[in-house]
Parts: structure tokens; C-alpha cells; sequence
């Protein structure tokens, strides 16, 4: 990444100008399309979200609604809006949006009928902008207020003001979470964090109608910032870890494993211990974890059998305890595990290794964590560097899945004949077409996949749930199992219908179960569901992204002809008359439709 | 502090906002004259100079300059205090 973390919010406001045009000019920028609309003056959170969504990999381009005006735009969008087309929608609204708080003269009645109006409020305009634009959307929620005209009763009795927010915000989260389409930013958690001293600043608010002051919207434009890169599959996956003075206090070589501290009997000990629960909570969730360290193997391992270890040897993916240097231990990680080296976090109290890391590899996130452990934890997390969307299923058996693709690969290099080692594996699939409990998975699979991915189309989760339930469009997933265990959803594949022909905007697969024929049970079954509905033929894409370039050739081994090629794309077509040329595999389809 | 150092001050926040190595500031400057000085910019390099010295303008204060010197005027008069 190009900002370094901690970031100096003054230095990024005062040479914004200079940054955004060094950073704007980095390859590779993922374009995305950003409406803004303000219940308060934008323009500078438009500026500091737009270098923090360079620093992350995204160009933005920004629309803004008329000062203060979010309500109409949801309700009656201005035909440059909808001519803008947003991927998503950020409404940037907070305290001093709500219209009415409790007065003192209020029964409860009042003040529930108060509280429904201004959740009715925000319902509207979430519908709004879901029926004009369609897009996904980021909901501020509401921060605490910064006067409190009942003193410390705001907090406590049904007409503060303090509890009057917290009783907003917990009815938004809950609204929100029976919707696919918001997703509900946390400003009041931001605001607390930083101090509402220095959130809200009266001067900039009377003058410029700025909700929170200027460096809070740096603050604010950084988590925003994580929150679109979670959307759009650019957060981290794998938080690569040191381990001397960084996992545990000591140096496991010159201690041994009964002087490290780990556990309780210190400060350091604790702290130490509680990043090991914070790295443990990640993984639980869906990060991955490794190993890299300066250390022989057996040492580094042995750290781990320490009684008061939070984490074990086997809560890694990957686990690089050598004299080689840390850089190319990265690379090897990260080659191990099938990701970029941009999705790779890397923690070490040792600022010369940091720094080395960060100069080989540049595109790997090394937050400067300092080297006092009582930091370290505060630190990654204000980072907002693995921020998502959603928590799938999926995202919770992630590193259990790692580790059972390490089986199968050693397993692989026991046979001499592929086809064998395929057999063995006793591999079972079910492929159905997209259904609600699977939409944010598939969604999270078309922003992350780069490699195995014809189009490389990036779809919102309103998107993708337009496309299940449109009778024009055929859809599916696949989800691989095998005697190892099972690698979740990991194919998706779906096109819309014109005439007798079927264009597949969609067809990806996670690099996890590359070479096991899933793409030949995949087109088998798209030909029986195009057959049913009485198509002639399916037409292919492959768009070149710099990424993809393994499945250039694809629909041809997939028995699809040539019909045009340029720099820009390759079009290919298959007859649904030629079932019978389609590649044989070893995967027995689980759900009914014959193999 | 000096006039001359606190003009060299403003002048390098004027250079950091607007994004010009070249920019070269006098007293009689007024928005008008300044390429990229709008209200938006304005705001930034109020702040920044708020930032750098420490002090406050009031809202008063914040209305009653015309150009540059009358600010830099304002800096050496919170200054001094």
C-alpha cells in the first residue's frame, strides 16, 4: 500500500493535492463509481475518501448530490445521477441529521412514535435509492451528540439524547441486516474512538456545515475507505505473522520455551497473550494466518507447546520459521497459499524488517506497529485492513479448508497418474442455480476471484440478486467436497438470454480446486439448464485483465469454437447439439442431475 | 517570530494546498489573483495555518481579512499575544 499506517491526518490534508496526483497514477487501479450524498457539505470527504481509496487500489469517481440534498436524490434522483450510474451509494449523514430528539414535555409513547419516524426516514430513502439505482449502499449510522442539555440522564432516561441514539442505531443495524443491499458504517464507534471532543467542532460546523471536523473525516474516509475495499474483495487475506517480541515477549532460541512471556504472570505476558486472542478472533472469522520468523523451525514450533499459547502451530496456513530473509519467505507464503502479495498484512516489532519488507515488496501492507506490544493490537485494528462486507459460512471454515488442501496436495504426490490421484479423492459436487443463502459467497467470489475469472465482472450483492431471480438469466455455483473435507462454494457461472443464445457474463472459479474437471461438470450442467429452456447456443467471453491470462484458452478446452478475437477480447460459441464433446471428469454431481 | 518568517510559513502551506512549487505570495494577493484559491482550498489552508502555529481564529476574525497580508497581520498579532 502506498500510505504507510499510522497515517499524519494534518500532512494528508494539508498535501492532498500532491499525493492524489502521485497516487492516481499507480497501474492498476480498479475504477469504481461513488455517489455521495450529503445530509452535510461533502466536498472534503470526497477528497480524503478519494486518497484513501487510492492508497487501497481504487479510483474513485464521484458524484455529490446538491448540498444537504440525500433525501431527494433517494426519493427523485437528478438525471445526472442516474445518467452516473453509481456502483454504490455513500450517505453521509450523522447527528446532525436527526430532525428531532426527545423534548422533555414527551410521554414514552411520544418518544417511540419519534424513534419510528426517524427510522421510517431512513427506510425510504434506502428504498429510493434501491428502486431509482439499484446499488448497494453505506449508511452512516449516528454518532453521540455533542451537547447533552439533561447532563448524565441523556444516557439513561427514555428522552436523552444519548440513549435516544443508541436505540437509533441498534433499529438501523437491525434493518439494515434484513436487507441485502446496506451496509451500516460505524461513525459512532469511529467518533468515540477518536473523542467526540474531536469529532465535532462547532467553528467548522457553523461555518462550513462540516458534520465532524476536518481531521475526523480523514479518520472517517480511512474505515469508509476498508468498508468499499471489503465490498470489492481488495482487503486482506492472510496476516503473516513474526513471532520473537511480537507473538510472544523473548526470543524463543535464547529463552526457551519457559522463558518467553505468554500467559499471565506479566504485563507482557498479557499483552502478548491478548494479541495472540485478537490473531486467533481474525482467523475465526475468515483471515488467514502464518508464520514468519527468524528462527529454526523446531524452535518456532516449539513456542506453540508453551502451556498458556492461545494459538497452535496448526491455526496457521502457512508456517516459515528460517534464517532466509523475510521477503522472500513472504513471496514463498503467499505462493503457498494461491493469494497476491497485495492481500498479504505483515506484523513485526522490528522496524529494520518492516522496512525491508516494505521496500522488496511494496505491494505487501506493513503497518509501522512501533515496538512496544501494548500498540500492536490498536494499531491493526484502527488499520481497518480486513474489513467485509458480510461473514459466510465459508468465511468461517476458511483456514480449516487451507489446511485440508495442504492434505490433498501431499496426498497428490504420492501418485504417478493423475487421473488416479483424481479418482481417489472420491470428489462430490452439487451445482444448483443461485439461491438466497448463498448470494453474499458468490458475491465475495466475483470481487476476489482474479486468476480463474473469463470476464472478470464485478457484482454488488444487489446485482447478483437481481440475476437469481430473473427468469432470463441461468445461474449456478458449484460447491466441491472430496474424503478431505469440503472447499465450500467455489464456482460461479451465469449468463442472461437473448433470442436462442446464451452469454455468459460470469464464469469463475477459486484457485483452491484448479485441475479437478469442476469446469467440465459446470458446463455440463449449463447445457442441460440452456437445453431446457430451449437454446441453441451459448456464447463465451474472456476479457484479458492482466490477471486471467491461465484461462485465456479455456472455452477451448472446453470444446467451444473461435468466432472472433481481438486485443481486447475472444468470443466463443458452443452448439447445445454437442453435449457429447464435453471432457469427462472424475466428480459425482450430488443433487440429482447425472454426472 | 518575524513577518518575513511567518510569510515563508504561509507561503509553504499556500505551496502545500494548492500544489504549486512556484507560487510565490505577497501582502496584496487576494483570492482573485491566486490560482486554485476557491473557498474549498481556503478552508484547508485556514486549517493548516490553525495547525502549524497553534492558534484560533474566531469567526470574526475568519471574515474580517481582504488579502494575504491582512492574514499574515492577523498570525503576528495572535502570535505576539
Amino acid at each position: 500500500m502506498t500510505i504507510h499506517f499510522p497515517f499524519d491526518a494534518g500532512d494528508l490534508l494539508r498535501r492532498k493535492k500532491a499525493l492524489k496526483r502521485e497516487w492516481s497514477a499507480r497501474e492498476g487501479l480498479l475504477e469504481k463509481r461513488i455517489a455521495i450524498l450529503g445530509g452535510s457539505t461533502t466536498d472534503e470527504v470526497a477528497n480524503m475518501l478519494e486518497l484513501c481509496l487510492l492508497a487501497r487500489g481504487i479510483k474513485p469517481v464521484f458524484y455529490q448530490s446538491a448540498y444537504g440534498q440525500y433525501v431527494s436524490e433517494a426519493l427523485q434522483p437528478e438525471p445526472a445521477l442516474r445518467n452516473f450510474s453509481p456502483d454504490m451509494v455513500y450517505l453521509h449523514t450523522s447527528a446532525v441529521n436527526i430532525s428531532a430528539y426527545p423534548a422533555i414535555s414527551d410521554t414514552r409513547e411520544q418518544v417511540e412514535t419519534l424513534l419510528e419516524q426517524q427510522l421510517a426516514h431512513f427506510s425510504a430513502v434506502w428504498n429510493g435509492i434501491s428502486q431509482n439505482l439499484g446499488c448497494t449502499m453505506i449508511q452512516n449510522n449516528i454518532e453521540q451528540p455533542w451537547q447533552r442539555p439533561l447532563g448524565n440522564l441523556d444516557g439513561s432516561d427514555y428522552r436523552g439524547r444519548s440513549r435516544f441514539v443508541a436505540r437509533l442505531n441498534e433499529s438501523l443495524a437491525d434493518n439494515a441486516l434484513l436487507r441485502h443491499d446496506v451496509i451500516i458504517h460505524d461513525i459512532h464507534y469511529l467518533a468515540a474512538r477518536i473523542g467526540l471532543d474531536r469529532w465535532f467542532n462547532p467553528r467548522q460546523w457553523y461555518l462550513y456545515k462540516y458534520a465532524m471536523d476536518m481531521e475526523a473525516i480523514v479518520h472517517l474516509a480511512w474505515q469508509l475507505a476498508g468498508v468499499i475495499a471489503g465490498i470489492f474483495g481488495l482487503s486482506g487475506k492472510c496476516l503473516v505473522l513474526d513471532l520473537d517480541n511480537t507473538l510472544w515477549g523473548g526470543v524463543i532460541g535464547d529463552d526457551g520455551i519457559e522463558g518467553i512471556a505468554i500467559g499471565s504472570d506479566s504485563a507482557t505476558s498479557e499483552a502478548h497473550s491478548d494479541l495472540q486472542r485478537y490473531a486467533l478472533a481474525l482467523k475465526e472469522r475468515g483471515v488467514l494466518l502464518a508464520v514468519c520468523s527468524k528462527n529454526d523451525e523446531s524452535n518456532a514450533r516449539a513456542g506453540f507447546l508453551h502451556p498458556a499459547s492461545i494459538l497452535h502451530a496448526d491455526d496457521f496456513g502457512a508456517f516459515a520459521a528460517n534464517w532466509d530473509d523475510k521477503p522472500e519467505n513472504i513471496l514463498r507464503i503467499a505462493k503457498q497459499l494461491n493469494i497476491r502479495t497485495d492481500s498479504l498484512v505483515f506484523l513485526d516489532d522490528n522496524p529494520a524488517e518492516r522496512a525491508l519488507v516494505q521496500q522488496q515488496l511494496p505491494t505487501v501492507t506493513v503497518p509501522d506497529i512501533g515496538s512496544d506490544i501494548t500498540d500492536f493490537i490498536q494499531t491493526l485494528d484502527h488499520a481497518a485492513l480486513f474489513e467485509t462486507p458480510t461473514l459466510s459460512a465459508d468465511d468461517l471454515l476458511r483456514a480449516q479448508q487451507y489446511r485440508e488442501n495442504h492434505e490433498r496436495a501431499s496426498q497428490a504426490s504420492q501418485f504417478t497418474d493423475y487421473d488416479s490421484f483424481l479418482r481417489s479423492l472420491a470428489m462430490q459436487a452439487v451445482i444448483e442455480p443461485f439461491c438466497e443463502k448463498n448470494l453474499e459467497r458468490i458475491t465475495q467470489l466475483t470481487n476476489k476471484t482474479n486468476q480463474f475469472n473469463l470476464t472478470t465482472r464485478r457484482c454488488t450483492l444487489a446485482e447478483i440478486q437481481k440475476m437469481a431471480s430473473d427468469k432470463q438469466c441461468i445461474t449456478l455455483t458449484g460447491r466441491l467436497s472430496d474424503k478431505f473435507g469440503d472447499n465450500g462454494l467455489v464456482s460461479v457461472v451465469a449468463g442472461h438470454i437473448e433470442g436462442h443464445t446464451l452469454h455468459i457474463d460470469l464464469w469463475l472459479m477459486s484457485c483452491r480446486v484448479l485441475k479437478r474437471g469442476l469446469e467440465y461438470a459446470m458446463l455440463s450442467a449449463l447445457c442441460q439448464q440452456a437445453t431446457a429452456k430451449g437454446l441453441d447456443v451459448l456464447q463465451g467471453y474472456f476479457f484479458p485483465s492482466g490477471k486471467n491470462s491461465m484461462v485465456e484458452g479455456l472455452y477451448r478446452d472446453l470444446g467451444f469454437s473461435l468466432l472472433l478475437e481481438d486485443v481486447s477480447q475472444s468470443v466463443w460459441q458452443f452448439q447445445l447439439d454437442n453435449i457429447s464433446s464435453i471432457p469427462a471428469h472424475f466428480i459425482h454431481i450430488n443433487n440429482g442431475n447425472p454426472s | 517570530m518575524s513577518r518575513e518568517q511567518i510569510n515563508a510559513t504561509v507561503q509553504d502551506i499556500f505551496r502545500d494546498v494548492l500544489d504549486s512549487d512556484t507560487l510565490v505570495i505577497e501582502d496584496s494577493l487576494t483570492a482573485a489573483d491566486v490560482d486554485g484559491w476557491d473557498s474549498l482550498s481556503h478552508i484547508s489552508i485556514v486549517s493548516a495555518i490553525e495547525k502549524h502555529y497553534g492558534i484560533r481564529f474566531t469567526l470574526g476574525e475568519l471574515d474580517s481579512f481582504n488579502d494575504i497580508g491582512d492574514l499574515i497581520g492577523m498570525i503576528e498579532k495572535k502570535l505576539s499575544r
